[in-house]
């Protein structure tokens, strides 16, 4: 089925999708994505269970890599240089794309080993100094310096649910990332502390291309600049969040933003 | 509204996942077509009472002018809850923007019908104006746009939104030919120019009605299009020319 | 509203689901406690038998270390000292004790009390000391392990009376007799007699019960021996009962009767005959009194006959003299804990069979635990899900529940018959019970890295990990304390294994401790449980005991490997 493109003009693509389609073993889990995502401004994913965008997300970082049965097809740009060949090594790559999950997922380690850990295995940092400058770098930016400046060396996971999610985008932002993916970040979490997340998301904008997943249509509409809405493994309508929003072409958006899903 | 016609403008929707939720955007249209059926009632009748004279119906028109006035708050309340409690979404947006700018253009014209109705006590201390027929004629006109708009909302039928909008330009166009000929009556007899003024308000109320009614076709057309209506309208603004 | 009909039939219900569920309980409960005690039975039965093994007699003697004897060069040499009679030391030793026993028959029955193998330990003293040579030292050292059991009292039930009125001792053709002028002996006498009456209260029950048997066997031949017998039993009750039922005559006390002793002056003398008076008991002196007459004596009753135990009147006798001198003293068992194996009991221990047991665990450890953990991190997150694998899945897991004996054949063929490594050595063992225990530490291994959350995984990959890092800086540290769990658990497991060693020859006889050093890995060893199962197939009756000690010591071993496992645990496990 064909996409409904809302006629907006992005200039700066930051990431292109051309006729992606990922396939589990025989299984099409989505076919014919194709998608340009301007830099500097938040991308949502939308759509029900199943659809198919945590799946498109992570072509992104080839993250599906990891999965043995899955096939990626298609193309995926990142600045005009295609990941998906086979020189591009999917390690370095994940170091230009971060991802921050679902659940909290910091490490068993301390809060600054958490952060330390990326610019550690990718020799970001020439010393201890530079060292400690990155990780209280990317805690201020991830807005969590001031609540944890005094205790770097406690257990990552002694933090709560809000702040382990910052935690996490701060060990992301550690590895100065281009783009930075997420994969329903708040689902795991209280509005409060989702809202300082979105509040997070809307800071980081200026400086990433940040592209989230996320099953609240509220938090798309608050905190995107644009909305993809997917569909049993379509890619239904791309376009601006408020167009989205307001007026959807397709009747299956639609649908699902008014919550008149069959 | 009959629930015949609301069936008709839900059927390109599935019913919502929250049964509640839907049922308050019906009570939302069924208010607004309540108090759109009124509202045109308070037209007609107001109309009615300049033609024949009537000062007791006037009266009744003042009267449920204040009906219409609860109707467009207890919507107003019903809206902002919406708002509050279930932030809609896309048609359902739409539809409770427009249910809250709609109620309220209905109350506009329910003042505009009182504002009449009070004319009618004034013209009947005169004598029986010659220009009461091409005032009749002009309202009939806009209480048939008046029909026409609401049918459009119950419905959801762009071509009768349009076609009202389309009513509007004759509506301006009978009012501009009322305008010069009350203003040949007033020259040639100076003892008409007190009724020829209430004439000339009550003409000019009703093209405001008119104008109103172009507003709710908006509306109409912006819940059904979801697009503005106003961005591409031709600049025959009889509101700015005047 | 519920009519009161259906009301009822709820509360019914209700109560039946009630009453099954504290059924279910007590269920549980009642198995628990029977689980709970059955393995206090178990325990408690090993433990008692097991805790006369952790005491010992040990009799302290002084020892003469004559230079000729000791030194036959003369020159204090390893050499000479080694080639001394210390064995003759100390038989000199114990015969200074009892310096009236002369006859052979006898002097071999003295020497009986201890093992001439502690001769050799006497050897390694001097050989240390050299310069303790012609000085005279305490010199102490197991008792016998019939002398321990006597004075455990295992060996027979005894029974000291104190008798009082004034004794004198004769001496008439070389047989001794005590005389008392109040017949004090009338007790024993009558205590005698009880003994005769119950001998032959038994045998006439015996002769009765064959007579039934002879009457009916069908065949004559079979049924006229059997009335021998009954004929035999007959007239021996026949003579006791005369012998009771004579007042007048001397009642004879034979090897078959319980034995009576009596301590008198220091000295001992076993009855043999009783007069009828009660006034005189004659007999010989086992250990010859101080003195020729005494206001008090004492009567030992020893419930065994002579004839049906392997420790004589006469050792008896020595062995409570030995402790009225003070000379053996009870004392733990340390004998126990730094011995290897030895045929006497007394001098038997677990040392060996514990460094030949660390030797082989360490070598298994060293082999499985590497080669199983990694197996399993390649198996769980590097390998391809394909047919192979799958297929080497389910071997693995078939492995597991291969009986260990076939281990033990592999290992013969393959280890003993192919590479020609020596027999019964920890190496071979430890390589048997590797093989044993790999498939446990990877399915083990296999399950502790599944249980680490894949969040983890994508995190690190996330953050631009490779599979190599993200698998060894995030999933094996979290890992690590069910791996290590697993493998200990492996490893007791291991320790506790007879069988397969069994099939590489460790179940030797190994009377040496096996050296705590890489060399140890190739001499002959045994472990823990090869050695319970030697013990417990011991001739001599002391072994009894040490095959329960040496259980014990093993559950130890194992509890305290668990212990660790726990410890371990609880030390490195991460929340997330």
């Amino acid at each position: 089925m064909s996409t409904v493109y809302h006629d907006t003009q992005i200039e700066n693509a930051k990431v292109a999708l051309d006729a992606v389609g990922v396939t589990y073993g025989s299984k099409t889990a989505v076919s014919g994505v194709s998608l340009r995502i301007p830099d500097r401004s938040v991308t949502a994913f939308i759509g029900p269970s199943g659809c198919g965008k945590s799946t498109v997300l992570r072509t992104i970082n080839r993250m599906n890599d990891t999965i043995d049965i899955a096939r990626v097809s298609g193309s995926v740009k990142i600045d005009g240089e295609e990941i998906n060949s086979k020189s591009v090594d999917p390690v370095v790559l994940r170091a230009r794309v971060g991802m921050v999950f679902q659940k909290p997922n910091p490490f068993p380690k301390s809060i600054y080993d958490n952060i330390a850990y990326g610019p550690r295995i990718h020799g970001l940092a020439s010393g201890k100094s530079e060292l400690d400058a990155i990780v209280e770098t990317s805690l201020k930016k991830a807005g969590l310096w001031n609540e944890v400046a005094d205790r770097l060396d406690q257990p990552g996971t002694s933090l709560s649910g809000g702040q382990q999610q910052r935690l996490v985008i701060a060990r992301a932002i550690a590895v100065s990332p281009e783009v930075i993916l997420m994969d329903e970040p708040c689902s795991a979490l209280d509005p409060i502390a989702t809202a300082k997340i979105e509040e997070l998301i809307d800071e980081l904008r200026e400086n990433y291309c940040i592209i989230i997943v996320t099953h609240s249509m509220a938090q798309a509409a608050r905190v995107s600049q644009m909305t993809a809405f997917f569909h049993l493994g379509d890619l239904v309508e791309y376009g601006p969040t408020e167009a989205i929003f307001t007026n959807p072409r397709d009747q299956r958006t639609q649908d699902y933003i008014t919550g008149r899903f069959g | 509204m009959s629930s015949d016609e609301r069936q008709a403008m839900n059927t390109n929707f599935q019913t919502h996942t929250v049964k509640s939720f839907g049922e308050e955007l019906d009570r939302l249209s069924d208010d607004v077509a309540r108090m759109g059926g009124l509202v045109e009632t308070l037209v007609s009748d107001c109309l009615q009472a300049v033609m024949r004279r009537d000062g007791d119906l006037a009266d009744s028109v003042i009267e449920r002018d204040r009906q219409v006035d609860q109707m467009e708050r207890d919507i107003e309340k019903r809206v902002i809850r919406l708002f509050a409690l279930r932030q809609p979404m896309a048609t359902d947006l739409r539809m409770t923007i427009a249910a809250y700018r709609i109620s309220h253009e209905l109350e506009r014209i329910g003042d505009l019908a009182k504002n009449i109705a009070r004319r009618c006590r004034v013209l009947n201390e005169s004598e029986p104006h010659e220009m009461t027929r091409s005032v009749d004629r002009m309202g009939r006109l806009v209480v048939s746009q008046l029909h026409e708009v609401l049918n459009a909302f119950s419905a959801g039928s762009l071509d009768d939104a349009h076609s009202a909008m389309k009513t509007d330009d004759e509506i301006d166009e009978i009012y501009n030919s009322l305008f010069r000929e009350l203003l040949t009556y007033m020259m040639e007899d100076a003892r008409t120019i007190s009724p020829s003024t209430q004439m000339l308000f009550v003409a000019k109320n009703l093209e405001r009605i008119g104008d109103h009614n172009t507003n709710i076709a908006e509306m109409v057309h912006y819940v059904l299009t979801g697009e503005d209506w106003r961005r591409d309208r031709s600049m025959s603004d009889p509101d700015r020319e005047s | 509203m519920i009519s009161a009909d259906r009301q009822s039939a709820v509360q019914k219900r209700l109560l039946k689901r009630y009453r099954d569920e504290a059924r279910f309980r007590a269920f549980g409960i009642a198995a628990i406690v029977f689980a709970l005690a059955m393995l206090a039975l178990l325990i408690g039965s090993i433990g008692s038998q097991a805790i006369s093994a952790f005491s010992v007699n040990e009799l302290t003697l002084q020892v003469t270390l004559d230079a000729e004897r000791v030194d036959p060069d003369g020159d204090r040499s390893p050499e000479s000292l080694r080639r001394g009679s210390y064995n003759g030391l100390l038989q000199d030793a114990l015969r200074a004790q009892f310096p009236d026993v002369t006859d052979r028959a006898q002097l071999r029955d003295l020497f009986g009390l201890y093992t001439p193998l502690v001769a050799a330990r006497l050897l390694n003293q001097v050989a240390d000391h050299p310069q303790s040579v012609g000085q005279t030292i305490d010199f102490t050292f197991p008792i016998s392990d019939h002398a321990d059991l006597y004075l455990k009292g295992q060996i027979t039930g005894s029974d000291s009376a104190s008798l009082s009125g004034g004794f004198t001792i004769a001496r008439q053709d070389g047989r001794a007799m005590i005389v008392s002028e109040t017949g004090a002996f009338a007790t024993v006498l009558d205590a005698v007699r009880a003994d005769l009456d119950l001998r032959a209260d038994a045998l006439e029950a015996r002769a009765a019960r064959y007579e039934t048997r002879s009457e009916a066997a069908g065949d004559a031949a079979r049924s006229e021996q059997v009335a021998g017998d009954a004929e035999t039993a007959r007239v021996q009750a026949a003579a006791l009962r005369a012998q009771t039922g004579d007042d007048s005559g001397d009642l004879e006390l034979t090897p078959q009767l319980p034995s009576r002793l009596v301590r008198i002056a220091g000295g001992f003398m076993a009855i043999d005959t009783i007069s009828a008076d009660g006034r005189t008991v004659s007999g010989t002196f086992l250990v010859s009194p101080e003195a020729d007459a005494s206001d008090e004596a004492e009567i030992l009753s020893l419930s065994v006959p002579q004839a049906d135990r392997r420790f004589s009147d006469a050792q008896i006798a020595w062995t409570e003299t030995l402790v009225a001198r003070g000379l053996v003293r009870e004392g733990f068992n340390t004998w126990l804990f730094t011995n290897a194996d030895s045929r006497e009991p007394e001098l038997a221990g677990v040392l060996g069979a514990m460094i030949g047991t660390v030797l082989t665990i360490a070598v298994t450890m060293a082999l499985a635990m590497p080669i199983g953990v990694f197996t399993a991190i390649y198996l769980e997150e590097f390998a391809p899900k394909n047919r192979l694998t799958d297929l080497i899945e389910v071997n693995i897991n078939n492995l597991a529940a291969v009986p260990s004996i076939v281990f033990g054949l592999l290992g013969l063929a393959v280890f003993i018959n192919t590479f020609g490594l020596p027999r019964s050595a920890p190496l071979v063992g430890g390589m048997v019970l590797a093989l044993m225990t790999l498939p446990t530490i990877i399915i083990s291994a296999r399950a502790a890295l599944k249980a680490v959350p894949p969040s983890i995984r994508e995190a690190a990959l996330g953050v631009g990990a490779s599979k190599t890092q993200t698998v060894f800086h995030h999933v094996l540290p979290l890992a690590a304390p069910g791996i290590l769990t697993g493998s200990i658990i492996g490893m007791a497991q291991a320790m506790g294994e007879t069988a397969p060693l069994l099939m590489i020859g460790m179940v030797a006889f190994i009377a040496d401790v096996p050296s705590l050093s890489l060399d140890g890995l190739t001499e002959p060893a045994t472990v823990m449980p090869v050695q319970i199962f030697l013990w417990s197939d011991g001739a001599e009756r002391a072994f009894e005991a040490r095959t329960a000690a040496a259980i014990i010591v093993l559950l130890g071993l194992m509890i305290s490997f668990n212990a660790l496992a726990v410890f371990l645990r609880r030390r490195f496990e991460t929340r997330w």
